[in-house]
């Protein structure tokens, strides 16, 4: 690990993974061991990996895995129902899972054909889909915080992304912790300072079974442009990622980037489900699903 | 006289003789952006790489 100057047999490198991870779960105060943890699982290296180390940690945590109805030739959605199943019971754990073609009619791609949303991707409305059914059940279940797979790379992607846009409000939202408000469950994302590079390491030789394939909706996708172009600049000044990222956690918290209204005066709970929303009425995901429910008759001959 | 490096459907060729880093360089791949094992079990960067070895390349990168 150029990164860190440090090079580790695979022994201590499984034991310096959740020692790091448990160092940011008290550093940020993402969650304590009498809280109640759900860990989404998509059935990658990342999800799975944080679920093994928040067992191996001692902390209580259940997963989550959303059904997203995603075939595309290889299966892709029902391999990773499996692979997530699969670790739930080799390690005797508790899995919840939420079919989307069951809940809400259609699977993603459908949903999103119906929508029009994301320019011919699926990719839009199924972010939409997993922020919304993440959140709901964290909170119908009673769980004190949502923990996400989340690493190093997908930060920096998403920092990177919003500042080359100066999305201002994207990057006062961005952090370790989002913290719970009406309508919203905490979440946390306790691998945030972990390269992708060494969650795979971890998960190769911790031996996780997890999905080598990555979804066929992400090819070309911008947030692998993004980390690509940053593992370049890894490539020549290693650290450079991390460096980006914590400059910027600590920019933030010194004041670079100003409050203009705090959330709960912008935000409004939904109409029909209660989550928050940021305009009066129904939220982004509820006029979906009315949307879909509104083109029933037609989606069952698409 | 080879060794081979496999990334997903793609295979390269390079001399043996060459640590994984530089044979990685050679054949325009990022060292950070895959991980090498070979009999399953994952190797660094200054390895040398030897007559026959069929070294598999795990793309790191996921997400969209």
């Amino acid at each position: 690990m150029r990164q860190h100057k440090l090079a580790l047999c695979k022994e201590h490198y499984l034991e310096w993974v959740p020692e790091q991870t448990e160092r940011f779960i008290r550093k940020y105060g993402m969650f304590g061991h009498d809280d109640k943890i759900l860990v989404a699982v998509s059935g990658g290296k990342d999800s799975l990996s944080l679920w093994d180390i928040l067992v191996r940690l001692g902390y209580q945590a259940d997963g989550l895995y959303i059904g997203l109805g995603i075939d595309a030739g290889i299966g892709y959605s029902s391999e990773s129902h499996r692979l997530a199943e699969k670790f739930a019971n080799d390690h005797n754990l508790k899995l919840q899972v939420v079919d989307i073609e069951k809940e809400y009619g259609q699977p993603i791609p459908v949903l999103a054909q119906i929508s029009h949303r994301g320019h011919g991707k699926p990719c839009a409305v199924c972010g939409l889909t997993k922020r919304h059914v993440m959140n709901r059940i964290a909170r119908d279940l009673g769980y004190d915080v949502l923990a996400t797979g989340h690493n190093l790379d997908d930060e920096a992607a998403v920092l990177f992304g919003n500042t080359l846009s100066w999305s201002v409000e994207y990057l006062l939202r961005q952090g370790p912790v989002l913290p719970s408000a009406d309508g919203l469950a905490r979440k946390a994302k306790p691998l945030c300072r972990l390269y992708e590079r060494e969650m795979t390491a971890y998960a190769i030789l911790r031996g996780i079974e997890y999905i080598y394939e990555e979804c066929p909706f992400a090819e070309g996708s911008t947030s692998i442009y993004y980390k690509e172009v940053l593992n370049r600049l890894e490539n020549d000044r290693p650290g450079a990622k991390l460096t980006f990222y914590l400059r910027f956690l600590e920019a933030r918290q010194t004041g670079l980037f100003a409050e203009s209204k705090e959330p709960a005066d912008y935000l409004h709970p939904c109409s029909n489900c209660g989550q928050a929303t940021s305009a009066p009425g129904l939220c982004s995901f509820c006029r979906l699903i009315e949307k879909v429910a509104d083109q029933a008759p037609l989606v069952s001959n698409l | 006289m080879t060794v081979k490096l496999i990334l997903r459907d793609k295979e390269f060729e390079v001399k043996p003789g060459m640590t994984l880093l530089s044979s990685l360089q050679k054949v325009n791949v990022l060292p950070e952006s895959v991980i090498a094992t070979r009999e399953g079990e994952m190797i660094l960067e200054d390895e040398i790489l030897k007559d026959g070895d069929v070294v598999k390349l795990i793309a790191v990168i996921s997400g969209g």
